[in-house]
């Protein structure tokens, strides 16, 4: 029980720390915090992994009046990649607030981008990530819900640039509807069923418009959150106008959770009661996404809009595991790859942003026909683009291939062609407009250009973070056994029960 | 129709009104007025689920829900007005421009 609190509270401390410290003493909170979270982290992956999926009551209060956290597999999964990306994005964050051209002056000619307004809302953003992942309740998934939009719009806007503000803004008003929306569905199904409680639920729940029309809702709610084609349109702009390693992380970690929902809600709750015909149709968006996405990344000329609409794609990626998990046999397959690709992609977009962050502190711009010549100037950068670009197109042996394996073995295995299409289509326009970005690194610069040279520490965290994306394509095994603990599948399992 | 069954459905009617407006309307003070309809909407539905007609005494989890969903809108349109303060400051606009972003 400690390790799960500490996951949540060791964050909150350290926000409040941050809020009444200010500057004094800043490293040293970054310090404990992460190395506070990443301890509690280990230890809650170290009692699912000895003892299966855990519930605890919080307060000593169970469900159906109390709050439950539950944590299984794919909380501990997520929890780790929470924490790992987070880490080192923070890093990054610390050297970035540091330094001193990071733009973004507004009209007095004073940044708004400060550590004293940042470190508080990181912190916050990181717990609500933990609390999502670990509860049990629906209402208090609500809450964790806002908590974590809220931040992360804050974050998004602490810059106070017009473009950052009106991305911001569009933000925060979708991602409110969407939660309202998945409140309403709440309602709905504590009216028909009276239980808040996830595992209750999936135990009274039973077939007809009042489970429909809640789940509907819900979920529509949180494809909203989660950017799918076509309610995609805020993300772009939100993602590509914010400051780096805010991008890393909404791109990485934010969109995951409403996904992460999406796919709670369905597998523990909602299982029986799916139409094959939902999952075809939000598969179907996925693919929609995935050449939406693509092509649109195409014809950017900002990079980190080419990144961001990158975000689009393979965001689609994600939800081709719903009509795969309709068929018994794959469907275990099918679910592991969606959520492996979850987890490689937080990292190699994460990287992916903190890179283009670097190239825009060197230039200046990120204008994609002007990068000739950067990768002579910043090797590293490039090398974590290229990696996290390897991870993206799904080529060996990078942890997107070991997603991307699994979901085609599942298409393949199942017989659905289109889908199994549809991923290898996507990976070759991944491919293509990844190029683009490399293509023009690597050529020769006809004109000079002033590189500024950015720290150490930017370069690094970037790189690191893509390594180990590349790393989760070697050690594959091991996620996935930590996958399998407390699964949805076999349908055999009692549903619900630790 | 009972009065419980009046409250749910003008709870509702709210809720779809207010996602119209969101919608409908440019200027962001508006918006954000028709997102607290969306969220009132939402907590006189929950209002309306509170009922226990069989004992009289209202279901207090309901009611815990809408507290705190209270809190949760008021911290939302707090912020929410500050930043379209600070959109009005940094841009003199008043709305989000119509092409979807930069």
């Amino acid at each position: 029980m400690i390790w799960a609190a500490g996951t949540i509270m060791v964050p909150l401390i350290a926000a409040c720390m941050s809020l009444l410290l200010r500057k004094r003493g800043g490293l040293w909170i970054l310090a404990g915090a992460t190395g506070g979270i990443l301890l509690a982290v280990g230890g809650v992956t170290n009692q699912v992994w000895e003892q299966g999926p855990l519930r605890y009551p919080l307060g000593g209060w169970g469900a159906p009046l109390g709050i439950d956290w539950y944590a299984d597999g794919l909380t501990v999964l997520l929890l780790l990649m929470c924490a790992a990306v987070m880490s080192l994005t923070s890093l990054y964050a610390w050297s970035y607030l540091s330094h001193e051209s990071h733009a973004g002056a507004n009209q007095d000619g004073q940044s708004m981008f400060t550590h004293e307004r940042f470190w508080p809302l990181w912190f916050f953003l990181w717990a609500s990530l933990n609390a999502l992942f670990l509860s049990a309740d629906l209402f208090n998934l609500y809450v964790t819900l806002e908590l974590f939009s809220l931040s992360a719009a804050m974050l998004m806007t602490l810059g106070h640039q017009p473009a950052a503000l009106m991305a911001g803004m569009r933000y925060l008003m979708v991602s409110m509807v969407g939660s309202l929306m998945y409140l309403l569905g709440v309602a709905f199904l504590y009216a028909a069923y009276g239980t808040l409680d996830l595992a209750m639920l999936s135990r009274v729940i039973t077939a007809g418009s009042q489970t429909w029309m809640p789940m509907t809702l819900m979920t529509l709610g949180l494809l909203l959150k989660t950017g799918l084609f076509p309610l995609h349109i805020w993300l772009p702009p939100a993602h590509a106008n914010a400051p780096s390693p805010v991008s890393a992380i909404l791109s990485g970690l934010v969109v995951k959770a409403s996904f992460y929902l999406v796919l709670r809600l369905w597998f523990q709750v909602f299982e029986p009661h799916v139409s094959s015909s939902a999952g075809q149709f939000l598969g179907m968006l996925g693919a929609g996404a995935i050449i939406w996405g693509s092509l649109q990344a195409f014809r950017q000329e900002r990079l980190k809009l080419l990144v961001a609409y990158s975000t689009v794609a393979q965001l689609g990626y994600l939800f081709l595991l719903f009509p795969l998990t309709g068929t018994a046999s794959i469907a275990e397959t099918a679910w592991s790859g969606g959520i492996y690709h979850a987890l490689a992609h937080a990292f190699a977009k994460a990287s992916m942003f903190l890179a283009a962050g670097n190239i825009m502190l060197a230039l200046g711009h990120d204008r994609i026909n002007e990068l000739d010549g950067i990768a002579q100037a910043m090797p590293m950068s490039l090398f974590a683009f290229g990696l996290g670009g390897i991870s993206l197109m799904g080529l060996p042996p990078s942890g997107g291939f070991v997603a991307k394996w699994l979901l085609l073995t599942a298409a393949w295995d199942g017989e659905f062609w289109w889908w199994a299409g549809i991923l290898l289509g996507g990976g070759l326009l991944t491919a293509g407009y990844i190029f683009i970005v490399l293509k023009r690194a690597f050529a020769t610069p006809t004109v000079h250009t002033t590189i500024q040279s950015i720290p150490f520490t930017l370069e690094f965290t970037a790189l690191t973070l893509a390594v180990l994306g590349i790393l989760l394509g070697l050690i594959a095994t091991l996620p996935l056994t930590l996958l399998h603990i407390g699964n949805p599948f076999p349908l055999t399992l009692i549903r619900g029960e630790p | 129709m009972s009065q419980f069954q009046l409250y749910g459905m003008t709870g509702v009617a709210l809720f779809g009104l207010g996602m119209y407006a969101v919608i409908a309307h440019a200027h962001l003070i508006r918006k954000i007025l028709a997102i607290n309809f969306m969220g009132s909407g939402i907590f006189l539905v929950l209002g309306a689920v509170a009922r226990r007609a069989s004992e009289g005494m209202p279901d207090p989890v309901p009611h815990a829900m809408v507290l705190t969903g209270i809190v949760v809108a008021v911290s939302a349109t707090a912020f929410s007005l500050s930043l379209t303060r600070r959109i009005h400051t940094e841009t003199g606009r008043s709305s989000l421009p119509r092409d979807g972003g930069t």
